[in-house]
């Protein structure tokens, strides 16, 4: 029981704990906030101690080793023409497919949203190995292919423009989902009203549609920078090889050495989080300031689908192009070299030679076995974890009126600034000196991805939360029922519908969860992404592959329980 | 109005329980104010020294525009707010004072709630939603299963539900689940209901049911209610009292009948209906004859039980439908007669709004009979009926 002061002013204690929360409650509470506190800003305080302070105090002497050997200009110039080279590749299709899919009446538009689930499915690091195997100048099926019209490799894909092209084709489908969803909700009348003042259909979308999706557009954009700065795996295994350092490349090479340079890791990691950081500020800002703009209403239009007329089966044309280029070449080779005893490229005495030895392997040898377990352990134990204090904090951000509760929502949401390397430059920083032995163990791992994913956590949870009418839970309160018994009957059944989805997507994106874990694995922790990190080191491209289809297996068998259980479990709607 | 046909059963019931029935609920200088927002400097008080009493089983209602504290009053009430300071009372037990510091939590008050929203779980069935409360009970309050069954299914019957208790609440329509709401309410048979706006959400129709039905189970069960609303009609039909609010304070509280007919300022006098409000001063007269006033059209005369000396500057309230109207000039029983002339009419189907203007520009309406139909242009007489004029100070 709270009290009040005699005057009748609420207590010091009575302003600053909301009415209803007493013992358990408060407990309960307080464990989730600084569980969110801590994930988001221990290791973050950990990266900037030992970034800029070393045996003797403050010190810059980090940055001045790290850009004495590689220039900051050098960097920044790779970064960015890798950045905005790959935005534009994955803006401009992303945006013609949404485009095309929500507006016009182009067919195969399943096709379209078949792709779009790629990058959900084929992580980085499969993507990239199966363009190697496309367009390597040594290997490459296509090189091979066009050899006889260049006389030599047509396509070098260790460069800069290679890198460009493999992440642009894996980041498109993001864009596509975003802008799909702004060309969605967009009110048609508006486009129609051009039409009636006598505009050509060219005009309405040159000077109403896009102009309308400018604020959609601007996010995208940013997001994608963002994206682009922060990949791992292209920049790492086609960038290294063809010198063309960029950031996150740096990072992981200051550590990959003997001794590993924290310091130097530090200062890199310390300029791109800069990076990453304003692009976030400002992409959140921007979205802040599109509410004001109407068009995207939230409402659900049907709008009347464009009819293309002879354009159509260009349009078609593309789609189809689009799907083979990303779709069917990476899955057709990477399956074609699963089943191959040693890697050669595609002919008919290849065929011949097609064995399951490699998927055997896979189920048989107790190191690939284990690495599957605990990526299932992981990805399962970090959605569960997450999902459920996320619903607690979301109930705290959305539902009371305690001080402060905004900034649980801004720490919950921090870790999207961080690159998943630099969490696991700053989670090294924490635990290589911490007394338990959470270095070493799978619990560092799940403490990343903890992290990394608590803001999908936090978006899915607090936006099944608002759909919640307050008055639902207050009528459990008026009813008699405790904090724990309202929260438990009455908010957990009701969000459980955005629980789930947001728990088979942590479960997804865990499961393939790379560049934090490759800095904070150790021997017999291994998760199947690491497996196939170390296959491709060692050059095992069967074995890659093989390992590879069999996550993509399980990834796709989440995809479509994902969708089953969306469709059932639910307030029961009829 | 619908209330005039209601059977007199009830309306002798309304009689039975009147004020000397000892208070159930007790609401003693309740504030609230709200953390300043974006266009205010200081903390708001949506509600700012609240009192009254609820005498046991009547339906007492909270009348107001939006923003007058009405709402706010009852989340207080129910727990779902923390008033700044006053005193909370149901029969006896303390639920909230902010002198002894108590501040008992909503879910143990014990008192039954209908949200403006119904709030029904789309996660329950119908029978789910009533056992909840239930349910919730401690271990050792809790009754079991064969008695929770029971209690339910009693309580459907009173709300007429109980055919559709294994249905799925989202399946109800809107006046079933408005029934559904109350039935959860009342399973733990709570000392107080409280209904916040519950039949805002329905259509008008089926609005004017539910009043009726309402009014009935309050009646027959005795229940002591809450009820707030913004709705002038709603709270004349239903209630046995009605405190009118505004602006976080209780402007007037009385019989709907008083409220209506001698509302004590301008705003209940305007809020409740509509009135002409005339201008004047107090020429002669005594509480006991009432009283001559002089006003910028002519002369009037009123009733008040206040001492109003010579010269006061006063309103008049004089409600439409209490205008007398008629072509012609003054007829010679008429005292106090104004001429005019018929500036608009509208025809509302129970009646015709007449606007007359009686000079410089200043306009009476007066409403009528629908066989009395007088085309604008014509030469009219209004005359006011000295018991239908409510004083109002001119301050008020």
């Amino acid at each position: 029981m709270t009290t009040a002061t005699a005057e009748g002013r609420p207590s010091f204690f009575a302003r600053f704990v909301p009415r209803n929360l007493f013992r358990a409650q408060t407990l309960i509470i307080l464990v989730v906030v600084v569980t969110i506190a801590y994930l988001a800003i221990v290791p973050l305080g950990y990266l900037l101690w030992g970034t800029f302070f070393d045996e003797q105090g403050f010190t810059l002497r980090f940055f001045e080793e790290a850009y004495a050997r590689f220039p900051l200009t050098e960097l920044l110039a790779n970064s960015f023409t890798f950045a905005i080279g790959s935005t534009t590749i994955s803006v401009v299709i992303g945006t013609t497919l949404a485009y095309l899919h929500a507006r016009t009446d182009v067919p195969f538009k399943r096709l379209i949203f078949a792709a779009s689930l790629v990058p959900l499915i084929i992580p980085g690091i499969l993507h990239t190995v199966a363009w190697i195997l496309l367009l390597s100048p040594e290997i490459g099926v296509l090189n091979a292919w066009l050899e006889p019209f260049f006389r030599g490799p047509a396509f070098n894909i260790y460069s800069l423009p290679g890198m460009i092209w493999v992440e642009g084709l894996h980041l498109s489908p993001l864009v596509f989902l975003l802008m799909f969803a702004a060309f969605r909700s967009m009110d048609p009348s508006l486009e129609e009203s051009a039409l009636m003042s006598g505009a050509r259909m060219r005009t309405v979308v040159r000077r109403i549609t896009l102009p309308l999706v400018v604020p959609a557009l601007s996010a995208a954009v940013l997001v994608m920078m963002v994206r682009v700065l922060e990949a791992f795996e292209v920049a790492q295994i086609l960038g290294s090889q063809a010198r063309r350092w960029v950031f996150v490349s740096r990072i992981y090479e200051s550590l990959d050495t003997f001794p590993a340079k924290y310091g130097e890791a530090g200062a890199y990691a310390m300029s791109l989080l800069l990076l990453t950081s304003i692009g976030v500020f400002v992409q959140s800002r921007l979205s802040r300031r599109g509410k004001a703009f109407q068009t995207v209403t939230g409402k659900g239009f049907r709008p009347r689908p464009l009819p293309l007329g002879r354009w159509r089966w260009p349009a078609s044309g593309l789609v189809l192009v689009y799907f083979l280029i990303a779709v069917v070449m990476p899955v057709l080779i990477l399956i074609y070299s699963s089943l191959l005893p040693f890697y050669s490229g595609p002919s008919a005495e290849q065929f011949s030679r097609f064995t399951l030895d490699n998927y055997v392997a896979t189920f048989t040898r107790p190191h690939s076995l284990n690495a599957l377990r605990n990526s299932l352990v992981l990805g399962i134990g970090t959605a569960t974890a997450l999902m459920f204090f996320m619903a607690i904090a979301s109930w705290l951000v959305v539902r009371t009126k305690l001080p402060g509760r905004w900034l649980v929502d801004n720490l919950a949401f921090s870790p999207l600034a961080i690159p998943g390397l630099i969490l696991g430059v700053a989670l090294l920083f924490v635990y290589l000196r911490f007394p338990l032995p959470i270095y070493g163990s799978l619990w560092i791992l799940f403490i990343a991805y903890c992290t990394r994913y608590m803001p999908y956590g936090m978006r899915y949870s607090s936006s099944s939360m608002y759909q919640i009418s307050g008055e639902l839970e207050e009528s459990a309160q008026t009813s008699g029922a405790s904090w724990w018994q309202t929260f438990r009957r009455v908010n957990l059944p009701l969000l459980m519908p955005g629980l789930i989805a947001g728990w088979i997507y942590i479960v997804l994106v865990s499961f393939r969860e790379l560049s934090s874990s490759i800095l904070l694995y150790s021997p017999g922790n291994e998760v199947l992404s690491i497996l196939i990190w170390e296959r491709w080191e060692n050059g095992q491209f069967t074995q890659l592959a093989a390992l590879g289809m069999v996550m993509v297996a399980c990834l796709v068998l989440l995809v479509v329980i994902a969708s089953r259980l969306g469709a059932r479990i639910g307030v029961k709607e009829h | 109005m619908q209330t005039e046909r209601e059977p007199n059963v009830v309306e002798m019931r309304v009689e039975e329980a009147e004020d000397d029935s000892p208070a159930m609920l007790q609401v003693k200088d309740l504030v609230k104010t709200f953390p300043p927002s974006r266009s205010e400097k200081d903390r708001v008080a949506a509600v700012n020294g609240v009192s009254f009493d609820v005498p046991a089983g009547q339906m007492y209602t909270l009348l107001g525009p939006s923003g007058c504290g009405k709402t706010t009053t009852l989340r207080c009430i129910a727990g779902l707010e923390r008033p700044d300071r006053g005193e909370i009372v149901v029969s006896d037990r303390v639920l909230f004072s902010s002198g002894r510091g108590v501040n008992l939590r909503a879910n143990e008050r014990g008192l039954g709630m209908v949200f403006q929203s119904y709030a029904i779980w789309p996660h329950m069935n119908v029978f789910r939603n009533v056992a909840f409360p239930l349910q919730v009970l401690q271990q050792r309050e809790r009754p079991d299963k064969r008695e929770i069954a029971e209690r339910v299914g009693e309580v459907l019957r009173v709300v007429r539900l109980d055919h559709l208790a294994d249905r799925e609440a989202t399946d109800l329509s809107g006046g079933q689940q408005q029934r559904l709401a109350l039935a959860r309410a009342l399973v733990m048979r709570p000392p107080l209901l409280l209904l916040d706006e519950p039949l805002s959400n329905l259509d008008a129709k089926l609005r004017e049911e539910m009043r009726f039905e309402l009014k009935r189970l309050q009646r027959t069960l005795g229940i002591t209610a809450v009820y707030v609303t913004h709705d002038q009609v709603e709270a004349l039909a239903m209630s046995n009292r009605i405190a009118v609010m505004r602006d976080g304070t209780v402007e007037q509280i009385g019989k709907p009948r008083d409220v209506y007919e001698r509302p004590t300022s301008r705003f209940v006098a305007d809020f409740i209906g509509s009135s002409n409000f005339i201008d004047g001063t107090i020429a002669d007269g005594r509480p006991a004859d009432g009283y001559l006033i002089t006003t910028a059209h002519g002369e009037l005369r009123a009733h008040s039980e206040a001492t109003l000396p010579k010269g006061t500057t006063v309103v008049l309230s004089i409600r439409p439908e209490h205008v007398g109207l008629h072509e012609g000039g003054p007829r010679p029983e008429e005292a106090h007669a104004w001429s005019g002339t018929v500036q608009a009419r509208a025809f509302l189907g129970e009646s015709v709004d007449h606007v007359v203007d009686v000079g410089s520009g200043f306009e009476v309406r007066a409403r009528c009979n629908p066989s009395l139909s007088i085309p604008p242009g014509t030469q009219v007489t209004v005359s006011f009926a000295e018991s239908a004029c409510s004083l109002i100070p001119a301050d008020a």
